[in-house]
């Protein structure tokens, strides 16, 4: 250790997507070169962007970012790992926050789309059950913050870093909510 | 006339008032924005959204439908109100299906911006998913009842500017629902023409004219601001 001040302890931020389609992924990585001054602030958990596989399994995390809403079993038990894990959750993207447009399946009957999918309900123990309702994630767990669109633009994720980096609760600017 | 034009104070303004005039009427007519959904200078007013809420001289009332009286201290934009217009916007959402990323009145729907205007970043309640089946019967006309917000703006548009009656308002409770009249309760077996007001008066994506969807770009839709990614 060299005589400079200290810099102040990286955040670790979690993310998933859950009954997601990776989108709101793709719009954080819209913030661009910004991802650099990211990563010097930030080190990534469990995300489809790392290895990682157990969300806060060394170190408990200080933001997780869930995309997607709930649409089977193993949904539910990753969202329930991440309530756990993560001390700020935030809801990102139509489907987490309102089920989304997969939600339009919910006036369907879930083994009849099996049926005229696959020709059968597909059985194998290794495949979660799907749940037959798609629900928002805040139907299940607590969530502290949202960040609404389809996706949600990237100003609106680079916002609420930078809000949650300084410790502030994140407003977010008027034109950034967007809900399509 | 006289020599002072009436006027009441709202959140500070002063607000010239004329006969007639309700309380959103007259701040309409300054340019002064009381949110509202189901409210149409074209129309007799409902009172059915209560979004209008103010409070005048400490009393909640509806905007749209309440007089305006001389004098009168009316205010719109407290903490509490602003809270209240919220919850009512989430309450309007999850009692029918919004899902804005596939709804071709995204832009131009006066729901949408309202909740957005109103900071609204997530639902607060459980949905409902409601199941109203579509009505498509219609050669010109589109009925989506889910997104249905029950203002009564057609039914209004129908009665008193087309003459014509094709919309009511019936059942109770939850179970409350747009009626159409005809003789299969369908869109498509109605007076109505794609010609009428009641057939573009829709705040909402719930009826809405065919073949006309998604030919705004994005930026350009009624509600965008320069901040809207396009
Ligand atoms: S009617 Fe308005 S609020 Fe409802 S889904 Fe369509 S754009 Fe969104
Ligand atoms: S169809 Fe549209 S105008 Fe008619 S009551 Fe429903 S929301 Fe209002
Ligand atoms: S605008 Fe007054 S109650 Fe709807």
């Amino acid at each position: 250790m060299n005589a400079s001040s200290p810099s102040p302890r990286k955040l670790r931020v979690a993310t998933v997507s859950l009954a997601g389609c990776f989108g709101c992924h793709m719009s954080l990585l819209d913030i661009d070169e910004r991802l650099f001054d990211l990563v010097e602030r930030v080190d990534f958990d469990r995300s489809p962007l790392t290895d990682i596989k157990t969300v806060g399994e060394h170190d408990r995390c200080d933001i997780g970012l869930v995309e997607g809403g709930l649409c089977n079993a193993e949904n539910v038990e990753v969202l329930r790992a991440f309530r756990a894990r993560c001390t700020v959750l935030v809801a990102v993207g139509a489907c987490a926050i309102t089920g989304g447009l997969p939600a339009l399946r919910n006036h369907l009957d879930v083994g009849d789309i099996m049926q005229s999918v696959y020709g059968r309900v597909p059985d194998d123990p290794e495949l979660p059950l799907p749940l037959n309702r798609v629900l928002p994630i805040h139907e299940v767990v607590r969530i502290d913050h949202a960040l609404p669109g389809c996706p949600p633009p990237a100003d609106a994720f680079w916002q609420l870093l930078q809000d949650l980096m300084a410790g502030r609760t994140p407003v977010p600017a008027p034109g950034l909510i967007r809900y399509d | 006339m006289s020599a002072v034009d009436p006027t009441f104070d709202l959140d500070g303004q002063p607000v010239a008032l004329q006969p007639g005039d309700t309380i959103l009427s007259a701040a309409a007519r300054a340019g002064l924005d009381i949110p509202h959904l189901c409210w149409s200078e074209e129309v007799s007013g409902s009172a059915s959204c209560r979004l209008c809420t103010v409070l005048a001289d400490g009393r909640p009332v509806a905007a749209c439908v309440t007089p305006a009286v001389a004098g009168q201290k009316v205010e719109c934009r407290t903490a509490s109100l602003a809270t209240q217009r919220l919850r009512l916007l989430q309450m309007l959402f999850v009692e029918g299906n919004h899902f804005c990323p596939g709804c071709e009145k995204s832009g131009n729907c006066v729901l949408q911006v309202q909740a957005e205007r109103a900071g609204m970043t997530e639902l607060h309640f459980e949905v409902l998913n409601p199941e109203r089946p579509v009505d498509a019967s219609h050669p010109d006309v589109l009925f989506e009842p889910n997104r249905c917000i029950l203002c009564q703006l057609c039914v209004r548009a129908s009665d008193e500017l087309d003459g014509k009656r094709v919309f009511a308002i019936g059942g109770h409770g939850i179970a409350t629902r747009l009626l159409i009249d005809s003789p299969s309760g369908r869109l498509g077996d109605s007076a109505l023409s794609v010609d009428d007001r009641a057939a573009h008066i829709c705040p909402v994506g719930a009826l809405l004219p065919k073949r006309v969807g998604f030919a705004v770009p994005i930026g350009q839709r009624r509600f965008d601001t320069e901040d809207t990614r396009g």
